[in-house]
């Protein structure tokens, strides 16, 4: 009997994993893939602060790339800039990350096997007891008290446990991307974000450097279109010179949830982690912190349910409640600026470039003095009504 | 019918996340589809960052 078993072993999962481990509890950590962290589903950016925050001390080779700034280019070709004056971010390489923070869990103590598929669920008068496997085949079953689901986008734990935790597909960015070499990067201390409607329907291209002339070259657009994200993805690179010349070396696709907080993300003896329950920034798409951050929340509150012996419905709400006041309000926030930046036309990015500046930009990726986004868009006479949700 | 091109899947399982039924399953061969549980919503047709999967007519 596991005290905790917790599935898919991203960021989120690890997270969760090493801070029970740690604790003292019986952990079992399960990868559906034959390799953590491989292939990967991201464009590989996280904040140097979220490293800290977190008292992550990833080896070197975790961190491909210093970001201290980003650009954001709208569709007349001109770009507002961010500069954080330091190193505040970084692109990571996921492969070796990922493996770290799970390396990290096993030495807290957590048991974590790769290749092994979760097919079904132990229950008991309704409520989740253990799981049902496949190690490279071979079945087995399981019991533990708590059962964390960190299964990614896919989320077939929690259906399977019973909460509904189906993205809306007008809320799942459908993204693609390329990892590209023999590319020019003009600063690889910058990120470089692309807007518009012709080149990104109601999204944003992206060069993620992980060094001089390798990038992360990816895109991700919401809703329905004629074609498919990877067209217009080889559109953009196609369009630039400096990319258009490199190779590609991956490729890689997801669904990234970007709206759609849950209310609810827990039942007996059962909660659910990271992009499963749809712990993504809404405006940016980031989802690592966010689950190192969650996981962090899901750990204390399974340990003080385990000390009370009492992993219902009703005690797991602590996590519902304090991740809601301290992070869901906040994205909640972020995700409104998205569904005002939907709206959108190419003249009003372009028109925006001219009245912003990077710090404008920062305050309001952070859901901060949104009212200057506000006021601005209020010139536009057809972005008033959208424009009066920011105030 | 639920159409996968398989030389195009990547296997990022997006299309499982959106599915509103959950008739779709990754597996280590690509997507599967549980046909009776499918309503030909399409949902997963024009999520599909490749453009892998086609939803397909009834063939009578």
């Amino acid at each position: 009997m596991r005290d905790v078993i917790i599935v898919g072993a991203g960021p989120g999962g690890s997270a969760t994993a090493k801070h029970l481990a740690e604790k003292g509890y019986n952990v079992a950590l399960y990868e559906k893939r034959q390799e953590i962290g491989a292939p990967k589903r991201c464009a590989e950016g996280f904040s140097l602060t979220g490293i800290k925050e977190f008292n992550l001390n990833p080896p070197e080779n975790c961190i491909r790339q210093k970001i201290n700034g980003s650009r954001v280019y709208t569709p007349n070709g001109n770009f507002v800039e961010v500069d954080y004056e330091v190193d505040g971010g970084c692109i990571l390489e996921r492969k070796v990350f990922d493996k770290w923070l799970a390396e990290e869990a096993v030495r807290k103590g957590a048991k974590v096997q790769a290749k092994t598929t979760i097919t079904g669920l132990l229950k008991e008068n309704g409520k989740v007891v253990g799981v049902k496997g496949e190690f490279v085949g071979e079945k087995f079953e399981e019991r533990c008290k708590v059962l964390i689901a960190s299964d990614g986008i896919e989320s077939k734990i929690s259906r399977m446990a019973g909460l509904n935790t189906t993205c809306s597909p007008k809320l799942v960015d459908s993204g693609v991307q390329f990892e590209m070499a023999g590319i020019d990067i003009e600063d690889p201390k910058k990120i470089y974000l692309y807007l518009g409607n012709k080149i990104a329907p109601r999204g944003y291209c992206w060069v993620f450097p992980k060094g001089k002339d390798v990038a992360n070259v990816g895109i991700g657009i919401l809703g329905k279109h004629d074609i498919p994200a990877i067209k217009y993805l080889e559109r953009f690179v196609e369009s630039r010179e400096e990319l258009k010349k490199g190779s590609i070396l991956e490729v890689n696709s997801g669904g990234i949830p970007v709206g759609g907080l849950l209310q609810k993300m827990c039942l007996d003896n059962f909660l659910v982690v990271g992009d499963a329950a749809h712990q993504v920034n809404p405006i940016h798409g980031g989802g690592i912190y966010e689950a190192q951050f969650a996981g962090r929340i899901a750990a204390e509150v399974v340990d003080e349910a385990l000390k009370k012996a009492d992993t219902s419905e009703k005690q797991l709400d602590k996590y519902n409640k304090e991740w809601w006041e301290k992070r869901g309000n906040y994205l909640r926030e972020v995700e409104l600026l998205r569904e005002v930046f939907e709206k959108l036309s190419d003249e009003d990015f372009n028109f925006l470039s001219k009245n912003l500046k990077g710090e404008n930009l920062v305050d309001f990726c952070g859901g901060n003095n949104l009212m200057i986004l506000g006021k601005l868009l209020m010139k536009r006479p057809h972005l008033i009504k959208f424009a009066k949700a920011l105030f | 019918m639920f159409k996968l091109d398989k030389d195009k899947c990547l296997r990022c399982g997006g299309c499982v996340g959106i599915c509103p039924v959950d008739a779709l399953e990754l597996t280590e061969t690509g997507i599967v589809c549980n046909e009776e549980k499918c309503i030909k919503c399409r949902n997963c047709e024009s999520f599909c960052p490749i453009g892998a999967i086609k939803i397909k007519k009834e063939e009578k």
